[in-house]
């Protein structure tokens, strides 16, 4: 296993270098919807989330917005790499059928 | 990054798909919730059966992968940018089912912690960029690779039209919705969400082909089930 051990660190390491490296590479455009939603006129629609967590793949309270951006990408790196191999690994071994509750769904 | 449009932040951060709440009707984003919540109940169930234990950990990787790729903007033409779903490369990797899963991670993590499309839109963005794609990219997947067979080639091509389907596949599902919420005409919207995205998809089909070339280069285990025919006999190798 120790070759499949290696190959994920090496899987998340990309993931991470990915989502760091966004903080310069990224393209800071407005997407696909935005433009559409811009030149059709419907963006002013949105609406806030009325919270604030790490709002768009920021870290409040740092202000390097780089740094900022790099943190919350390992952050969410880190986090849903977990969700997702927790989950798979809660599914794995629970019998379906079993009537306990589904992970990474909503309540 | 710079919004040119002062006050919507969240919608200008965000990267490509995803709703903001206010786009969709409250209809919508109900209908969403409700048909996602139903989808990912039993993909959940059959992941369970499907899955087997080295596909566990390439679960984990491929969510930290497509989460970061999604933060990669890529420019597209006339000062847009795109970036990737991966809910095609995810399917065709993991199956339709465990690429369900992942991608109702990654995009419910965007909404939960970084305020990335809405949470009453949440429904429709994991329908859209979650669901939709790793089904229609599996299936656009399958076809293509039954007529040309399996060579590395034709394998690393049918990712590249399957990653290219399934964004089309997304802007059209989120042309519809924007639609029967009243937010833009169908005859509007939806001209224009299936021109961005095809060049957005070309994105897609690159990246995804390039990190399924990368997994069938370094570990083709991992991917032989589901490279190769899964409903068939399995394979042994090569």
């Amino acid at each position: 296993m120790s070759g499949t051990k290696r190959w994920i660190v090496v899987g998340v390491v990309i993931a991470l270098v990915i989502a760091g490296s966004s903080a310069w590479l990224a393209s800071g455009s407005p997407d696909g919807l935005e433009r559409v939603a811009e030149d059709k006129e419907f963006l002013h629609r949105a609406e806030d989330s009325g919270y604030e967590i790490l709002p768009g793949y920021t870290v409040p309270g740092i202000d390097d917005e780089r740094a900022s951006t790099v943190l919350a990408g390992v952050i969410g790196v880190i986090v849903v790499g977990g969700i997702a191999f927790g989950a798979g690994r809660l599914l794995r071994h629970s019998k379906p059928g079993a009537d306990g509750p589904a992970p990474g769904e909503q309540t | 990054m710079m919004a040119a449009v002062g006050a919507i932040e969240v919608a200008a951060d965000g990267p490509a798909l995803h709703i903001p709440d206010g786009f969709v009707s409250t209809p919508v984003a109900l209908a969403g919730w409700v048909v996602t919540g139903i989808i990912v109940g039993l993909a959940a169930r059959r992941a369970g059966r499907e899955l087997d234990d080295r596909a566990v950990p390439l679960m984990g990787v491929m969510a930290a992968f497509i989460f970061a790729a999604q933060m990669m903007n890529f420019p597209v033409a006339g000062g847009t940018s795109g970036h990737m779903l991966g809910g095609a490369l995810a399917a065709v990797l993991l199956g339709p089912s465990a690429a369900v899963i992942v991608m109702t991670a990654v995009v419910g993590l965007q909404a939960f912690l970084f305020q990335d499309g809405g949470i009453g839109a949440l429904g429709v963005n994991v329908l859209n960029m979650g669901i939709l794609t790793a089904f229609t990219g599996y299936a656009a997947f399958r076809v293509a690779t039954a007529a040309g067979g399996r060579s590395r080639a034709v394998v690393l091509g049918a990712m590249f039209v399957a990653a290219w389907v399934s964004v089309e596949v997304a802007a059209i599902a989120t042309s519809l919705q924007l639609a029967v919420s009243d937010t833009s005409p169908l005859s509007v919207a939806l001209p224009a969400m299936v021109g961005v995205h095809a060049l957005v998809g070309i994105g897609e089909g690159l990246i995804s082909a390039a990190a399924l070339g990368f997994v069938l280069s370094t570990r083709p285990d991992l991917a032989s089930r589901t490279v190769a025919a899964p409903s068939t006999m399995p394979v042994a190798g090569d």
